[in-house]
């Protein structure tokens, strides 16, 4: 859920660093001589590669610690310290916008790298400004802005650099660095709520779709997984005793869900959420994407009338014609992985267009009869010969190849 | 001393010694007995420099993975955390520090590996253990020696970092260990690089030399040649699968599948480089998706395709993009986003594909490649000479400005720098002496390229040795991996 701006506005008035902005009117006299000598001591501390090892001593309250402090600017912080309170480690409210540009500018890209990585000054200046002004200042300094991203990043502060992407027009960055956080809600109502939420996020177009879809797919799991819970548990209905779930359908991919509806809920018509035309309608399902998946989930439920009617359509003359979206070798595959009986292969092995494919496939899955067939065809007197070693003793099969190699009608080619 | 690193032209042990010494200089730091708890990570490159004796010689009685919960008893003055600075595992050492017996408790100090960070130790701050160390340090180890002419930065995230993120941390940590390496094996007078992050590198290591302008580097110079390559100039070679044998082995090592659908995959990789029909829905690949085949494979083949293509069509991409949301699941568009804008799949524009061109010109096709006795590169792809290495074989003979055309096809600018020598440091070369040149890929170097620069070393008339270094050893899967925003949820 997004933050209101009165949040926002909360958590850094909270925080244990006040924030200043440049039009701050709160301008007391003692904070005014105290931030000029913060000011001067910040120069050194940038512009010093030096002193190191000084500053590495204090520690974030601006107390010294061991050795050496800082003469002057850090020495008066803490002797001024009234409460505990850090807010006195900032820049000058009053410095022109300019000034400040100066601390940064200076430094070549090295010692930025530098500077940064060892992320000191990003700490401070981020505790130290507003963020409106930080983010203003970062757009215009390229590397220092990568670092802060980096830093952010790190950190996980999701909150503060979504805002930062927002403020820097890179709205597609901010909607799916959003929509990632989906990934860490494990309740799945919750998430599905948090998705409804993403979809008006300045996602490109076509991850727009995507999301709504997600969100869609997520809505109908909860609903199905709801229902056939129930219904698994009241033992009445009969494919869910013969085959338990194994798995919650939750989060699973579209796909996935698509096969277990194409399992359990074939026959239910377009109108409820499981049936697979409907899930095929709503989410622009590819012709061949569905059919693979019916015609395993089919296979595996040894359907095989199904597995037949996929492939017949009527034309307007009223005949049945065999068609496919996906190639006769992949049906055959398919089917084969799902232990089809060899009558079955047959059938759709005899469809293969490709001779030599056929004659490997039907071989291969030992379709007998297609091998006969097709070397008949051939009138290849020697590999028909040669088949009759691979074939049962005395099966129909052995018969019909002696009956082929005595029919004096067919001219043999060897 | 290691025996395989002293073998080649430049002694990598120099560098190792180096290292060693470091090492010793802090465990004496600790002085009395004591324990290192180690970060997991850090085994395999602390492998490479020393070995349990180096440590026992200098009071390590122990040694521990490091996990939450309580230290495991040892009867030692000292415990040293050897951790990578990262923030999770602060809060592990954290939870250590807290359940420390008061009554016999020990000495902590921490070595953070390869550098100390602010962030790190501000957790530490925070979780109320900083002041519990007595020393803190880090101890930089950049470039690891790996074997004779091999040493790798092992960082698992420059590339991403670099090309996904515009964050050149990395770079800067590259060009400091290459800064090291000049301190100990001389300054190398000649810089060649193609690519923006060489270009950073380049420059980087040019200021650093003139603020150490007082001191001179008197060291006679090893190398003669540097050549920075940036990863994105080829990013066709580590999407192929490798033939060599090194690159099988990291290939395939867990893979179970039959050796027919490898052949399958190679037949389709091969068509991709060789042109045929990048620019429709490839059915192999289809059949992979429909399959439910692991999520890298397909987003190895289509990045390929899309690299061969110069960019798929946006019909051909947004097909690839659903069938894989709608089989994988939708988080999937978050690493869809990223391969994207690292160029690794992306949409068409309207350039024209230059990749034929490339190819022709650098002949990195070639038909007659004999792997029994390969006299060519393109051994170690069957037939396909990787591009990076190729671009390495030619400034070496006859030079880039014979290939400037196909240079400007490349992404990022190419540029030659020289760097001073003292005077009477230059070398003079004896007949036939070999030159060195160090070739750094940013980003990531796979097995194979390294296979193909030790052949051509070994080629009789190159007159070229080389020795190569990287921000990390990949092959096709780890590089994918590292770009995809969720890794765990690609459970095939």
């Amino acid at each position: 859920m997004m933050k209101s701006k009165a949040d926002e506005e909360d958590y850094w008035n909270s925080s244990k660093f006040k924030a200043f902005t440049f039009d701050d009117e709160d301008d007391e006299f003692t904070r005014l001589k105290e931030s000029k000598q913060a000011v001067n001591s910040i120069r050194s501390l940038v512009e010093e590669e030096d002193d190191e090892d000084d500053v590495e001593k204090v520690s974030w309250s601006g107390e010294p610690i061991g050795s050496k402090a800082k003469a002057g600017g850090f020495q008066s912080f803490s002797e001024s310290l009234s409460d505990s309170s850090v807010r006195h480690y900032a820049p000058e409210l009053r410095k022109p916008k300019s000034e400040y540009k100066d601390y940064i500018s200076d430094w070549s890209p090295e010692e930025t790298v530098q500077r940064m990585q060892q992320g000191k000054v990003l700490i401070y200046l981020k505790k130290s400004l507003s963020k409106e002004v930080l983010f203003r200042e970062l757009e215009s300094r390229q590397t220092a802005l990568r670092h802060f991203i980096h830093y952010l990043t790190e950190t996980k502060e999701q909150r503060l650099l979504m805002e930062l992407f927002r403020a820097l027009g890179r709205t597609e960055d901010m909607a799916l660095l959003q929509y990632k956080e989906h990934l860490s809600i494990t309740d799945e109502n919750k998430r599905r709520d948090f998705l409804k939420s993403c979809i008006s996020l300045p996602f490109s177009p076509e991850d727009a779709v995507h999301v709504q879809d997600h969100f869609t797919l997520l809505e109908r799991q909860i609903i199905i997984e709801a229902t056939d819970g129930q219904a698994e548990s009241g033992g009445k209905v009969e494919i869910f005793q013969k085959f338990p779930r194994r798995a919650s359908i939750l989060n699973m991919p579209l796909i996935t869900t698509l096969y277990y509806c194409c399992f359990y809920h074939y026959s239910e018509t377009e109108g409820t959420y499981s049936s697979p035309a409907n899930i095929r309608q709503t989410f622009r399902i590819a012709e061949k994407q569905f059919f693979v998946t019916a015609l395993a989930a089919r296979a595996k439920l040894k359907a095989w009338l199904d597995v037949d009617s996929l492939f017949s359509s009527r034309n307007w003359l009223g005949f049945s014609r065999r068609k496919s979206p996906l190639s006769f070798h992949r049906v055959v595959d398919v089917l084969q992985k799902n232990n089809a009986p060899v009558q079955v292969l047959q059938q759709y092995v005899g469809l293969v267009d490709d001779a030599e494919l056929k004659i490997s496939l039907a071989q291969k899955h030992k379709c007998h009869d297609i091998v006969i067939n097709t070397y008949r065809d051939l009138k290849d007197r020697q590999l028909l010969l040669g088949y009759r070693g691979k074939v049962g003793r005395g099966s129909a099969e052995e018969r019909k190849i002696d009956e082929l190699l005595s029919n004096s009608q067919i001219r043999w080619k060897n | 001393m290691a025996a395989h690193l002293s073998y080649g032209r430049v002694n990598l042990n120099i560098l190792r010694e180096a290292a060693r010494k470091e090492l010793r200089e802090f465990l004496d730091k600790c002085a009395g007995s004591k324990a290192i708890v180690w970060d997991e990570y850090l085994t395999g490159p602390f492998g490479l420099i020393a070995q349990y004796s180096l440590l026992k010689e200098h009071e390590v009685e122990k040694m521990f993975t490091l996990k939450g919960g309580r230290l495991p008893p040892a009867d030692v003055k000292n415990i040293i955390f050897f951790v990578r600075p990262r923030l999770e595992l602060m809060d592990i050492i954290a939870e250590n520090v807290f359940s420390e017996d008061k009554m016999h408790s020990r000495d902590f100090h921490i070595l953070f590996v390869p550098r100390r960070s602010m962030l790190c130790e501000q957790r530490l701050k925070e979780q109320g253990v900083l002041g519990s160390f007595t020393n803190i340090d880090e101890y930089i180890l950049d470039l690891i020696p790996y074997d004779g002419d091999l040493l790798s930065m092992e960082s698992e995230s420059a590339f991403r970092e670099c090309y996904l993120e515009n964050d050149q941390t990395s770079l800067y940590h590259t060009a400091k260990g290459l800064m090291t390496l000049q301190a100990l094996y001389g300054t190398i007078p000649q810089i060649y690089g193609k690519g923006e992050c060489a270009r950073h590198v380049a420059n980087m290591m040019l200021r650093m030399k003139r603020e150490f302008a007082g001191s001179q580097n008197q060291i006679l110079p090893v190398f003669d040649t540097l050549l920075l390559l940036d990863r994105n100039v080829d990013l066709l070679t580590p999407l192929a699968t490798q033939l060599t044998y090194e690159g099988l082995i990291d290939e395939i090592y867990g893979i179970t599948n039959a050796s027919e659908t490898f052949f399958d995959n190679l037949t389709v990789e091969q068509e991709f480089m060789t042109g045929v029909d990048t620019d429709k829905v490839n059915t192999y690949i289809e059949d992979c998706i429909a399959q439910k085949d692991p999520l890298i494979k397909i987003l190895r083949l289509v990045c390929m395709q899309s690299v061969c293509n110069n960019g798929l069509k946006q019909k051909v991409l947004d097909y690839y993009k659903r069938e894989i949301l709608q089989t994988y699941g939708y988080e999937h568009m978050l690493t869809l986003n990223n391969l994207e804008k690292t160029g690794l799949l992306k949409p068409q524009t309207s350039s024209r594909n230059n990749y034929p061109t490339i190819r022709k010109t650098l002949k990195l096709w070639m038909e007659d490649a004999n792997e029994q006795n390969p006299n060519d590169i393109s051994y170690v792809y069957s037939g396909y000479a990787p591009l990076s290495i190729r671009l390495t074989q030619v400034l070496a003979r006859p030079g880039w400005r014979s290939i400037e055309e196909v240079l400007k096809m490349l992404p990022g600018p190419h540029f030659e720098e020289r760097q001073q020598l003292p005077a009477g440091l230059h070398k003079k070369r004896q007949q036939g002496e070999n030159r060195t040149t160090l070739v750094f890929f940013l980003g990531g170097v796979t097995y194979a390229e390294i296979a193909a620069l030790r052949f051509l070393s070994q080629m009789e008339d190159s007159g070229m040795e080389y020795i190569i270094a990287t921000t990390k050893l990949i092959n096709g899967t780890s590089w994918i991996k590292s770009l995809m925003d969720r890794p765990e949820s690609q459970t095939p």
